[in-house]
């Protein structure tokens, strides 16, 4: 076998292992399954919704739930339950891809700075600061009135401004390895930057670095239900639990399940995404507790 | 039995493995600690030195538990009290000395009110008659001027001296029993030389019992009485210092003596082969029988009890003990002198070369204005031959390692130039150097946890160069790691372990087989053996010897070691504060007439023998910059002459054997003075 199967084979078994480890706690165990559930959802709802989700019948408007209508109807008599477990599919997928792209960039500025170091990594991590201190929701707002609200505006503008928090994290990481001998063996071998970031870094930044990807998701997930809050987000009609949210708030009073059913679905799927970050980093034997959110 | 002062029976102490199986740490142990005794207690890591002295305290770290047996302190057994009564005696009747005082005293506090803190807690004294005390504490343990050294923090303090404030701390009590944790592993040699004198003499003054957890048989020999020596977790041998370390009747003791390099016996030790087996893994049969070359067919199936010898005195763990009751000398017939064959071919060539750690102001640059600050390293000047291993020796902070990383092109060299192979420059900016230059030119460090990639596996770290400089791909390559493995005497079935799946010996042989799969003219050694058990430094050293005899290769290798350097360097060249004070061929430079430094290094190299004492010569004091002008040494030398030395910087002289010195004072008044003393 050579020794690319071989590390290929060791990368499986080393995730199967992580699963295991996660799955074998209460938390982590719960998580997982939260998280699984929804994202089976998002990918099979349509096959099985009930109603039409856009369908109007001002004759069905604020039904109380019954057993015809699950959850009740809402403003518009459109059925509550379709348009919820429709209503996670755009966040899951913007926000993934968000928290992917916000990885990547964060993950590769954050190495690159803590590896070169001196003025380069002092400027870049000045800019940071400087975007760190813009409040990130205004700045969204002005690129989406600006760009529209079309996925591809947003995932990519999510997925920059969570991605500042994980440069900071991943040049941390890289400055715990950066002084290590084998780092000083490499350079002395006369290795190139990039081989070293590769071969003798990223290994060891590696977890750290999926660990906060993982949590800026679920903080992802709740800026992107924020904007389609404000009315940012998706445009109507698609479901998302953010719009759907911000429509019936004010008839709380008297149709409370038109508002309940989303932020049910809403936070279930934070708490999930959460739990399952915090199995995740314990099965990479990193604490997060000691680490202030940044 | 009245004067015993702690007596521990058959006490055990282990933990429960995640298969619910019970795995001992310490293994019935038996003994007393007398009144008045100084007892040593030697092993390598893992043997369960130190759970058994944390256990003379009543303490058990977590997650271990005492299976069975006792620990009594005079009547009382201190593993089944409560820890309210525990306080009373911790501190107070039994004293401990950690490791590294630096990290065990508060940063933020003075030493005075940290000394005060543990008499408050210890004793009953008033206010004024506490701070009389601090006073006394301090000169007890010897540090100059107590009332200016009370208003200090830690880190104004050297390593020496905070170790003397944490003996003062622990002597604040006034325990019956003093536990020592390596209290000087971390301490240069000629500090570590002083802190035990003060031990010793502090051991008779007061009275006190001491129990000394050491490594290091050379520090045991100079303050024990009583020696007890610990293999896997069990008690192998235990009696007086002398009968010990002279004559060891267990064959563990007998190996570990003959694998320690010492001064007075040139060239390589012999090696122990094998490690210490983990808990839990030994089921029948001796602990040691797998590395002993006295085993037999019983040692295999019985394992020996403690046997309490009469007319020695002395207890051993050993069937075989008898075969070596008559073999006195440990050490001499075994040796092997090293020979290499040394071509006068230069290799390397440094000249003037100056390393400064300063950085130039940036107005200083915009003005180029010279930098004219004191360089960290100055003036170094060496030349070596093809195939020789030259030493670098000093200190903490003699610029040992720094001269180092600019052969290797890690650091930027101030002024000078290092020539490869007679006239290739070597460029001072690593990424101008030529890839032929850096393959020729490899690093081994000096703890092999740091230098491996923890997620890498050991195939991965062995085909870095391998990869790099050849090019090499598949089976070829997967050919050549297994080659280069098989030279470190390391299988075929360590390729896919990771590091911290591999004991500390054969980490370190990793590294060597690393640095040796670049087919290196030069390989750069820092303090190689310095993180290792004694016996795997005698493998690695015997290993690192036959690879030479093998390549051909040039080593330079860095140590504070002078016994280790002694066995494997041709030449050596000793440092201080960045400067050279000495060089030449090692048996030269290891006899006096020498450098004052040398001598002061010299006299304070701990053998493993308790008649010979190490001689303080020097003061024990630390300068952390070089001097501004004069010689280096000035600051601490013993024979200094008076201003020629502050001002002038001195010449070099060639001494009687043919080493170079450099020195104000004549080779021949050098000689007369060290021959006096």
């Amino acid at each position: 076998m050579t020794l690319e199967k071989e590390q290929k084979k060791n990368n499986l078994q080393k995730v199967y292992e992580v699963i295991k480890t996660m799955a074998s706690k209460p938390s982590g165990l719960i998580g997982l399954s939260i998280l699984l559930f929804h994202v089976i959802l998002a990918i099979t709802s349509p096959l099985y919704v009930p109603y039409d989700y856009k369908a109007i019948d001002p004759s069905l408007m604020l039904q109380a739930p019954s057993s015809e209508y699950w959850f009740g109807t809402d403003s518009l008599g459109r059925d509550v339950f379709t348009r919820t477990i429709l209503g996670g599919r755009t966040a899951l997928t913007v926000t993934f891809f968000g928290s992917l792209i916000a990885l990547l960039w964060g993950g590769a500025l954050g190495i690159f700075c803590g590896l070169v170091g001196g003025k380069i990594d002092d400027v870049v991590m000045r800019i940071i600061d400087a975007f760190l201190s813009i409040p990130w929701i205004l700045a969204m707002l002005l690129i989406v009135s600006l760009l529209g609200t079309t996925t591809l505006v947003l995932i990519p503008a999510l997925g920059f401004f969570y991605g500042k928090g994980i440069v900071r994290v991943a040049r941390a990481a890289t400055h715990d390895v950066i002084a290590k001998d084998f780092i000083v063996s490499a350079r002395a071998r006369g290795h190139s930057n990039l081989s070293i970031i590769w071969n003798e870094i990223l290994p060891n930044v590696r977890d750290a670095i999926m660990v906060e990807g993982a949590m800026r998701w679920s903080w992802m997930l709740l800026g992107f239900s924020s904007l389609s809050f404000l009315g940012f987000g998706v445009s109507p009609p698609t479901p998302d639990w953010g719009l759907m949210i911000s429509n019936a708030r004010g008839l709380m009073s008297f149709a409370y399940w038109a508002v309940l059913a989303p932020i049910f679905g809403l936070s279930s799927l934070i708490i999930g995404i959460n739990l399952t970050a915090d199995a995740f980093a314990k099965a990479l034997g990193i604490d997060r507790s000691t680490k202030a959110p940044v | 039995m009245d004067s015993a002062v702690q007596t521990i029976n058959n006490l055990t102490i282990g933990f429960k493995s995640q298969k619910g199986k019970q795995i001992s740490i310490l293994k019935n142990i038996s003994t007393t600690i007398k009144k008045g005794e100084t007892v040593g207690i030697v092993g390598e890591s893992g043997s369960g030195k130190s759970t058994l002295a944390l256990a003379m305290m009543g303490y058990v770290k977590h997650g271990l538990y005492t299976i069975s047996g006792e620990c009594l302190f005079h009547s009382n057994n201190l593993l089944e009290m409560k820890n309210k009564d525990l306080e009373n005696i911790r501190g107070r009747k039994i004293a401990m000395i950690p490791q590294n005082a630096g990290q065990s005293l508060t940063p933020n506090l003075k030493i005075g009110y940290q000394i005060d803190e543990a008499l408050k807690l210890h004793t009953d004294l008033k206010k004024e008659e506490r701070d009389k005390k601090i006073s006394e504490l301090l000169n007890k343990v010897r540090l100059p001027s107590p009332e200016i050294m009370a208003q200090r923090y830690p880190h104004e303090l050297s390593g020496g001296q905070q170790q003397r404030v944490a003996v003062a701390m622990a002597l604040a009590g006034n325990p019956e029993l003093l536990l020592l944790d390596e209290p000087t592993t971390g301490l240069d040699v000629t500090t570590q030389a002083h802190v035990l004198e003060l031990l010793n003499f502090i051991a008779k003054d007061t009275g006190t019992s001491m129990v000394y957890v050491s490594h290091d048989l050379g520090a045991i020999a100079q303050v024990s009485d009583r020696v007890i020596v610990m293999y896997s977790g069990e008690i192998v041998l235990d009696g007086p210092v002398r009968s010990i370390l002279k004559n060891p009747i267990h064959p563990y003791t007998f190996g570990l003596l003959k694998s320690i390099p010492k001064l007075t016996s040139p060239g390589l030790p012999d090696s122990m082969s094998g490690s210490q087996p983990q808990p839990g893994t030994i089921k029948t049969g001796c602990s040691f029988y797998e590395r002993c070359n006295l085993a037999e067919d019983k040692c295999k199936n019985n394992s020996p009890t403690l046997e309490y010898i009469d007319d020695l005195n002395t207890s051993v763990r050993c069937f075989k003990y008898k075969e070596l009751i008559n073999v006195k000398e440990t050490n001499l017939d075994s040796v092997k002198s090293i020979n290499n064959d040394v071509l006068q071919n230069e290799i390397l060539d440094i000249s003037k070369v100056s390393i400064s750690y300063a950085k130039q102001k940036f107005i200083d640059q915009l003005l180029n204005k010279i930098d004219d600050s004191n360089p960290t390293v100055q003036d170094i000047n060496i030349n070596i031959n093809k195939g020789e291993t030259l030493a670098l020796v000093g200190e903490s902070g003699s610029g040992k390692s720094t001269i180092l990383k600019s052969i290797a092109g890690l650091l930027k060299t101030k002024d000078g130039m290092i020539k490869f192979d007679k006239d290739k420059v070597l460029s001072n900016d690593l990424k101008m150097r030529d890839p032929g230059f850096l393959r020729a030119i490899q690093l081994i460090f000096q703890n092999p946890d740091e230098s491996l990639n923890p997620n890498h596996t050991v195939e991965e770290i062995v085909s870095q160069p391998l990869r790099l400089y050849f090019g090499l791909k598949g089976d070829e390559l997967k050919q050549k790691i297994i080659e280069v493995l098989e030279k470190v005497r390391l299988g075929e079935f360590y390729l896919t372990r990771y590091p911290r799946q591999l004991s500390g010996g054969e980490k370190q042989r990793v590294a060597v087989a690393r640095a040796f799969a670049a087919k290196p003219d030069i390989i750069l050694c820092d303090e190689v053996t310095s993180a290792l058990d004694v016996s795997v430094q005698a493998a690695v050293l015997n290993l690192l010897q036959e690879l030479k005899e093998d390549f051909g290769t040039t080593y330079i290798f860095v140590s504070h070691d002078l016994a280790v350097v002694r066995a494997i360097s041709d030449r050596v060249a000793v440092l201080y504060q960045g400067r050279l004070c000495e060089i030449g061929p090692s048996k030269n430079v290891y006899q006096l007439p020498s450098h004052p430094y040398t001598e002061v290094l010299l006299g304070a190299v701990l053998e493993p023998d308790p008649d010979v004492k190490p001689k303080l010569v020097a003061e024990d004091i630390v300068e952390e910059k070089p001097p501004e002008q004069g010689c280096s040494f000035q600051g601490r030398c013993p024979r200094i002459l008076g201003d020629i030395c502050k001002n002038e910087v001195p010449p070099w002289q060639i001494g009687e054997n043919g080493n170079s010195i450099r020195c104000h004072i004549k080779v021949e008044d050098l000689k007369k003075q060290q021959n006096i003393n």
